[in-house]
């Protein structure tokens, strides 16, 4: 049993806000599905699978369901933290291919800017009965210093520099300029990444994500429903999901869980890490981008510093073109859940739609790829695998 | 730069972790072993997360450990500095690095547990440079 041509992407919209203050969080959601359902050329009357992850507001998919006025007979929650989206395509995918429904809606949607968090250096604040919390929280683990212990980790062990890290937001910046949307669309250097301020040891502040509101959506079809609409048809051919836990205390902070979602995925869809010709990847920090590409095979293991130098990551410069819309480096990390993004510009890439200063030329096959949780802690790593029909 | 004994949150207390905290109240760093697989593992819970075994104990740690990665958070009022300590029994455990020069803390570094007040609960263990 596979999922390979079993299921289609066949509407993809990003929201343009980054800030909204005037909207709600629903309504952002509503605006997405939306968005992404006329992408495709599809109505909300026709889906009948629905899938958000358990930031949505109200108890798993019941308010956003009956809010969006949804008839379903297929729903699934999953929540992964930024994850969750690459995961819900992969599921969306299995469920299709089950028969479970045909027409699968995925949104995402938050406002964590307008609300003024602190998403990366506020002390995260535990979940009842978490059983983790108590060994934990009273050592003020945030989201930027718990990556923060990766990366000084892997720099420890494999002698990677700040200045490899920053090749990475290099990258991402050199492709921001080009989208009108992005938050940050200024071109930074290397040096401009290592003398920005350090918010965490050995992270700076540009090694870091943007934080900001709005959202996204995806459409995920059945191969009959693909084949009578009128977009390019993007087919998934391969995905692989795992977690990353702490193991009883025999923590290992210097790989992810790509290491087995990756794998998964490169296998069903019969291809390798060099037939790869758009990548995106979750860029929370330049740390997770690094570490994500040694884990699903761009490069050996402790290699990545290399790998990622001297512009290997740009459009037209480099072997392996990421995150092309700018990422959530400087484009976009809406509700602090990048997954859906990721997704997003894999499809635009796919379809000969991305920014002409950015479209890799013969994209036939993308990967998305989704880090959810901490890599300091626990995470769940999905990679799904997508070619051009 | 100098630490700010920043404030501590209280860790919440369950029945299965009670004995933890009572000897963390005592000054005393203690750990699960299991006794099928032999295996000690942190954070303790009743059931081995190796060997699905019941039969943990809970068993003395030296207190003493090597830091195995730590971070400096810088961009808050009172800056402190998180870290994995692996100890000298195995298990590798978060923890904040306290009682000395935030710039001064480095990977294998030897470090012993201080045990530290919380905000209404009991004292968490943290770890300083080893003498």
């Amino acid at each position: 049993m596979t999922i390979k041509g079993k299921a289609y992407i066949a509407g993809a919209f990003e929201h343009p806000t980054r800030k909204a203050d005037d909207k709600s969080v629903p309504q952002l959601h509503a605006e997405v599905a939306r968005g992404a359902l006329e992408d495709a050329g599809l109505s909300k009357n026709d889906v009948d699978g629905y899938f958000c992850a358990g930031d949505a507001p109200g108890l798993g998919p019941l308010s956003m369901a009956d809010y969006l006025g949804l008839k379903l007979r297929h729903v699934d929650t999953t929540d992964t933290g930024g994850s969750s989206y690459v995961v819900h395509v992969a599921h969306a995918a299995e469920a299709i291919a089950l028969g479970k429904c045909k027409i699968a809606l995925i949104t995402l949607a938050g406002r964590p800017r307008s609300e003024g968090q602190a998403t990366g250096t506020a002390p995260r604040v535990p979940a009842a009965a978490m059983p983790d919390a108590p060994f934990e929280f009273p050592f003020a683990p945030a989201t930027a210093n718990m990556y923060a212990m990766a990366a000084m980790r892997h720099m420890h062990e494999f002698g990677t520099t700040s200045a490899q890290l920053a090749w990475v937001k290099v990258a991402a910046s050199q492709h921001a300029q080009h989208n009108p949307h992005a938050m940050l669309r200024e071109v930074v250097t290397v040096e401009d990444v290592v003398n920005s301020p350090i918010i965490t040891d050995p992270l700076h502040r540009l090694d870091c994500c943007v934080i900001s509101d709005g959202g996204g959506a995806v459409v995920v079809v059945a191969p009959e429903i693909a084949r009578s609409l009128k977009r390019p048809r993007v087919r998934l051919v391969g995905a692989g999901e795992a977690l990353k836990l702490q193991m009883g205390g025999k923590v290992d902070l210097t790989y992810t869980g790509a290491v087995w979602s990756g794998p998964r995925a490169f296998a069903e869809a019969g291809v390798k890490p060099a037939d790869i010709k758009y990548a995106s990847i979750y860029d929370s920090f330049t740390i997770t981008v690094l570490m994500t590409l040694e884990d699903l095979g761009f490069c050996e293991k402790g290699q990545g510093g290399k790998f990622v130098a001297d512009g290997n990551l740009i459009s037209g410069v480099g072997r392996l073109p990421f995150n092309t819309d700018g990422g959530g480096l400087c484009n976009n990390h809406p509700a602090n859940r990048g997954g859906m993004t990721k997704i997003i510009e894999a499809v635009r890439q796919l379809r000969g739609e991305a920014h002409p200063k950015v479209q890799v030329k013969n994209c036939d096959v993308a990967l998305a790829h989704g880090t959810g949780g901490s890599l300091g802690t626990r995470h769940a790593s999905a990679t799904i695998i997508m070619d051009r029909e | 730069m100098a630490q700010a004994q920043r404030k501590i949150p209280a860790p919440a207390v369950t029945p299965e972790t009670k004995p933890f905290w009572d000897a963390a109240a005592d000054g005393r760093l203690v750990i699960k072993q299991c006794t099928a697989c032999g295996q000690s593992h942190h954070y303790p819970r009743t059931i081995c997360p190796f060997c699905g075994s019941d039969a943990t104990e809970w068993r003395p740690a030296s207190g003493r450990g090597k830091v195995y990665t730590y971070s400096v958070m810088r961009r808050v009022p009172e800056p402190y500095v998180i870290a994995y300590v692996t100890l000298e029994e195995g298990p590798t455990m978060m923890t904040n690095i306290v009682d000395c020069d935030l710039d001064s803390v480095r990977i294998g570094q030897a470090v012993r547990v201080v045990f530290k007040p919380s905000e209404g609960g009991p004292p968490v263990p943290m770890f300083a440079p080893a003498p």
